[in-house]
């Protein structure tokens, strides 16, 4: 039983996990800045209100697990990505006390702005990471040995762009589902226009990539890669048409179903561009490992709480389900 | 300022921020179990809108909670990358059960809790409200855990530098963490009923709503009348666990130079310690106190200070005076819990208006125990991140100096911000008052339910 791929699983899942479950919460935050009135945003808040902390969770697993399973990459990650991963928490703040500040208050408009900055903060911060990491890190006898802006590129600050426009999709995707009347039918003009740019996005940072990080066409163009990475963008293009179809359609559940699918195909398809590198270009899953015994007993704990976890969690998204009611939260 | 001294000066304001919310989540989802199950055992209204009250304060401070603690979990590979990667065979698996076994548990719990009122039955809605609080305690426990390995380590074995786990159960057990987390845990409990106390008590000064806040004064001064003297003796084990495991921490917060050979070492109640000097000035001390505090006998011997070289000792006039005014806040509130134990027994407990007032200007002391507790322990575990071990100038990332410089600048200015709304809405929230005239929701609607009173309604 390789444990090393096993919590390269586990870790790969919370990630997607908590940027599906998040997304559509950050998107509704950046979606607030092109509302027309506080009943507009009340519902729009009211309808993450209940999840969006066990949502955000994931992100906190994500961390943990790669600090449990690879911390060397844990270490050097966090200290080459300093600046944008605590702009990340900076933005995480605002955007989280404004849930139940915005609610307490008579004047809305300074947490309303909080709301939506701290998700554009966020957001973006969460791009120049991503991108930041794609861009390579100095790695040296196990520690980081770059430099504080390294991650700063117009490679990571295109993919922050392109987070935007896929977590707008999944917010406004998700809204379709939760709301009625005049917020859902908004809802489907942002989502349509929103699922065209991310598709620009997509197909811009694909091609940018190999330039970016050489190896990546190598890894596409050779065996055993060859045989199947064009599978993942097939899914992409497909996804993509379903998603825009389904909006003509006035679908309600099927457009933010398609997007997640579409998200997944880019997700999977940069692991398979960059594997074994963890930590392009130099560090791989099994040297950045952590201590055998560590790995196994850490994966005991989750395999035995983790379907709990999940349990409770669809419980709670069964209890809040439906469209957001008269009744208010916040 | 080196990157040392900033990331050392970034993670305590971090953490001394953050511990003030969880501290009341701990106490207050407590709290808020006991009138829960007195509103599902008695079917009294009053205990229905006392729990909705009390519930707003806490889904505030949840909130804050939550933001500043996901800092923490950043700041350890942000700011001490070399400390994480050296010891995170041991100490990963605590932070990834913490989050596993606690934060899912209250967060997945929490929507349930706060907005599950007209969806769920009460006795799902009792189950939430138990589930938030037992999440909250086990982090606190994990989060102990951590922090106790870090002070007396068990369990590992240091290879080239490296730390690798031998026995995760002498790990996650080690010397420290019983004491700790029953003195941590109980500091929270306290500090949370003393806070209900105080807002009943001040409430109760005004004369608004009566009936509620008689009852929930009542409520938290029996908890508080019996957490309080606990927590004294928690101290003191507390206390002889840093004696066993620690002795520079227990010699610098107890200012002890010399190691007593001839009799007992003395008790130093105040002083002005030197530290160049390695002696006290002005010192007014107990005979014999030292001894009998740590070993139980009047000659016990307790290394003193000197016996260590100087770039082991930790600051002591900061852990001396941190300590006392932890202990004398500890000793303040008992003396006020046997005031209140006296009024109870003459009957004049809710109608004495110079206790109510007492209750009012002491009930935020807990937090300031507590700061002064973690101050003690965490300056006195310096200059090591794991005792003995490991020293923090080894655990700092390399980055620049000014990647903190950046980051300190905004944390105290985004935690001011935060810190000054959350005092404004909670402050709202208190004036406003509890909430006597909403319907309930028909799922808590009960045959047999004893409605408020008409005077109860009444503000006067």
């Amino acid at each position: 039983m390789d444990l090393v791929a096993i919590w390269s699983g586990l870790i790969g899942l919370a990630i997607i996990l908590y940027v599906i479950l998040d997304g559509f919460g950050l998107g509704i935050g950046l979606l607030f800045r092109s509302t027309r009135n506080e009943e507009e945003r009340d519902i729009m808040m009211d309808s993450i209100a209940p999840v969006w902390d066990a949502n955000q969770t994931w992100l906190v697993f994500g961390g943990g697990g790669v600090f449990v399973a690879f911390p060397m990459i844990y270490g050097v990650v966090f200290s080459a990505l300093y600046i944008p991963l605590l702009t990340f928490v900076f933005g995480l703040i605002f955007r989280g006390v404004a849930f139940e500040f915005r609610g307490d208050s008579t004047r809305k408009e300074p947490w309303n702005k909080a709301f939506f900055f701290g998700s554009l903060v966020a957001v973006v911060a969460q791009g120049l990471t991503l991108g930041g990491v794609l861009s390579g890190t100095r790695v040296v006898e196990d520690h980081f040995a770059g430099g504080p802006f390294d991650w700063l590129n117009p490679f990571s600050v295109t993919v922050a762009l392109a987070l935007i426009a896929g977590y707008i999709l999944l917010g406004s995707t998700y809204l379709i589902i939760k709301t009625t009347g005049t917020v859902q039918a908004r809802a489907y003009d942002r989502a349509f226009r929103a699922a065209w740019i991310v598709l620009a996005f997509q197909i811009l940072v694909t091609i940018w990539t190999p330039f970016h990080y050489p190896s990546a066409l190598s890894n596409w163009f050779s065996p055993p890669r060859i045989y199947f990475i064009w599978v993942f963008p097939l899914i992409g293009l497909s996804a993509f048409y379903e998603v825009v179809v389904s909006l003509r359609k006035r679908r309600e559940i099927l457009p933010f179903v398609f997007s997640v699918v579409f998200f997944f195909a880019g997700y999977l398809g940069l692991i398979a561009s960059v594997f074994p590198y963890v930590v392009p270009p130099s560090i791989t899953f099994q040297q950045a490992a952590a201590q055998k015994e560590t790995l196994s007993f850490t994966l005991w704990g989750v395999i035995i709480v983790l379907p709990l976890v999940l349990g409770y969690t669809v419980y709670s998204y069964t209890v809040f389900r439906g469209k957001v009611g008269t009744e208010r939260y916040y | 300022m080196d990157v040392l001294l900033l990331s050392r000066i970034q993670f305590a304001v971090t953490t001394m921020f953050h511990i003030l919310f969880p501290v009341l989540t701990i106490g207050l989802a407590l709290y808020l179990v006991a009138v829960e199950s007195l509103w599902l055992v008695t079917k009294q209204e009053i205990y229905y809108r006392m729990y909705r009250f009390w519930v707003k304060i806490f889904a505030i401070n949840f909130g804050v909670g939550v933001v500043s603690g996901v800092v923490l979990e950043f700041e350890f590979g942000t700011n001490f990358a070399n400390f994480s990667q050296a010891v995170s065979n041991v100490f990963s698996p605590f932070l990834a059960f913490e989050i596993l076994t606690a934060f899912f548990l209250e967060a997945g719990f929490l929507g349930l809790m706060l907005f599950g009122w007209e969806r769920v039955h009460r006795s799902i809605h009792f189950l939430a409200t138990c589930l938030v609080s037992l999440g909250a305690i086990i982090s606190a426990f994990w989060i102990l855990a951590a922090n106790s390995w870090m002070q007396t380590p068990a369990g590992y074995k240091l290879v080239n530098g490296k730390f690798m786990v031998t026995d995760f159960s002498d790990a996650i057990f080690s010397p420290s963490l019983f004491a700790r987390m029953c003195h941590m845990t109980m500091a929270s409990f306290e500090t949370s009923v003393l806070v209900v106390a105080g807002i009943s008590a001040y409430y109760l000064l005004k004369g608004n709503h009566p009936a509620l806040f008689r009852r929930s004064l009542g409520i938290a001064l029996l908890m508080a009348v019996l957490f309080v003297p606990l927590q004294v003796y928690l101290g003191d084990v507390s206390g002889r666990q840093v004696f066993h495991h620690q002795p520079t921490k227990l010699a610098a917060l107890e200012a002890h130079w010399e190691t007593n050979t001839a009799g007992g070492a003395p008790f130093v109640v105040i002083a002005f310690p030197d530290m160049e000097a390695e002696r006290n000035r002005f010192a007014i001390d107990i005979p014999n106190g030292l001894s009998l505090l740590v070993t139980h006998s009047f000659h016990g011997k307790v290394l003193g200070l000197k016996e260590f070289p100087r770039k082991d000792r930790p600051d002591v006039p900061i852990l001396f005076w941190s300590f006392r005014l932890m202990v004398a806040i500890g000793f303040i509130l008992l003396f006020v819990m046997i005031w209140a134990a006296v009024l109870w027994w003459g009957g004049r407990l809710y109608e004495n208006r110079p206790f109510l007032r007492t209750l009012w200007v002491v009930h935020p002391l807990g937090f300031l125990a507590t700061e002064f507790g973690w101050i003690t322990n965490e300056v006195g575990r310096q200059p090591w991140l794991v005792y003995n071990l490991m020293r923090t100038s080894e655990g700092v990332s390399p980055i620049p100096a000014g990647n903190v410089v950046w980051s300190l600048s905004l944390f105290l200015i985004i935690f001011a911000v935060i810190g000054t709304s959350y005092f404004y809405y909670v402050l709202k929230t208190l004036r406003i008052g509890p909430d006597l005239s909403s319907p309930l929701p028909p799922v808590q609607r009960r045959a047999g339910m004893q409605p408020l009173k008409a005077k109860e309604k009444g503000t006067r």
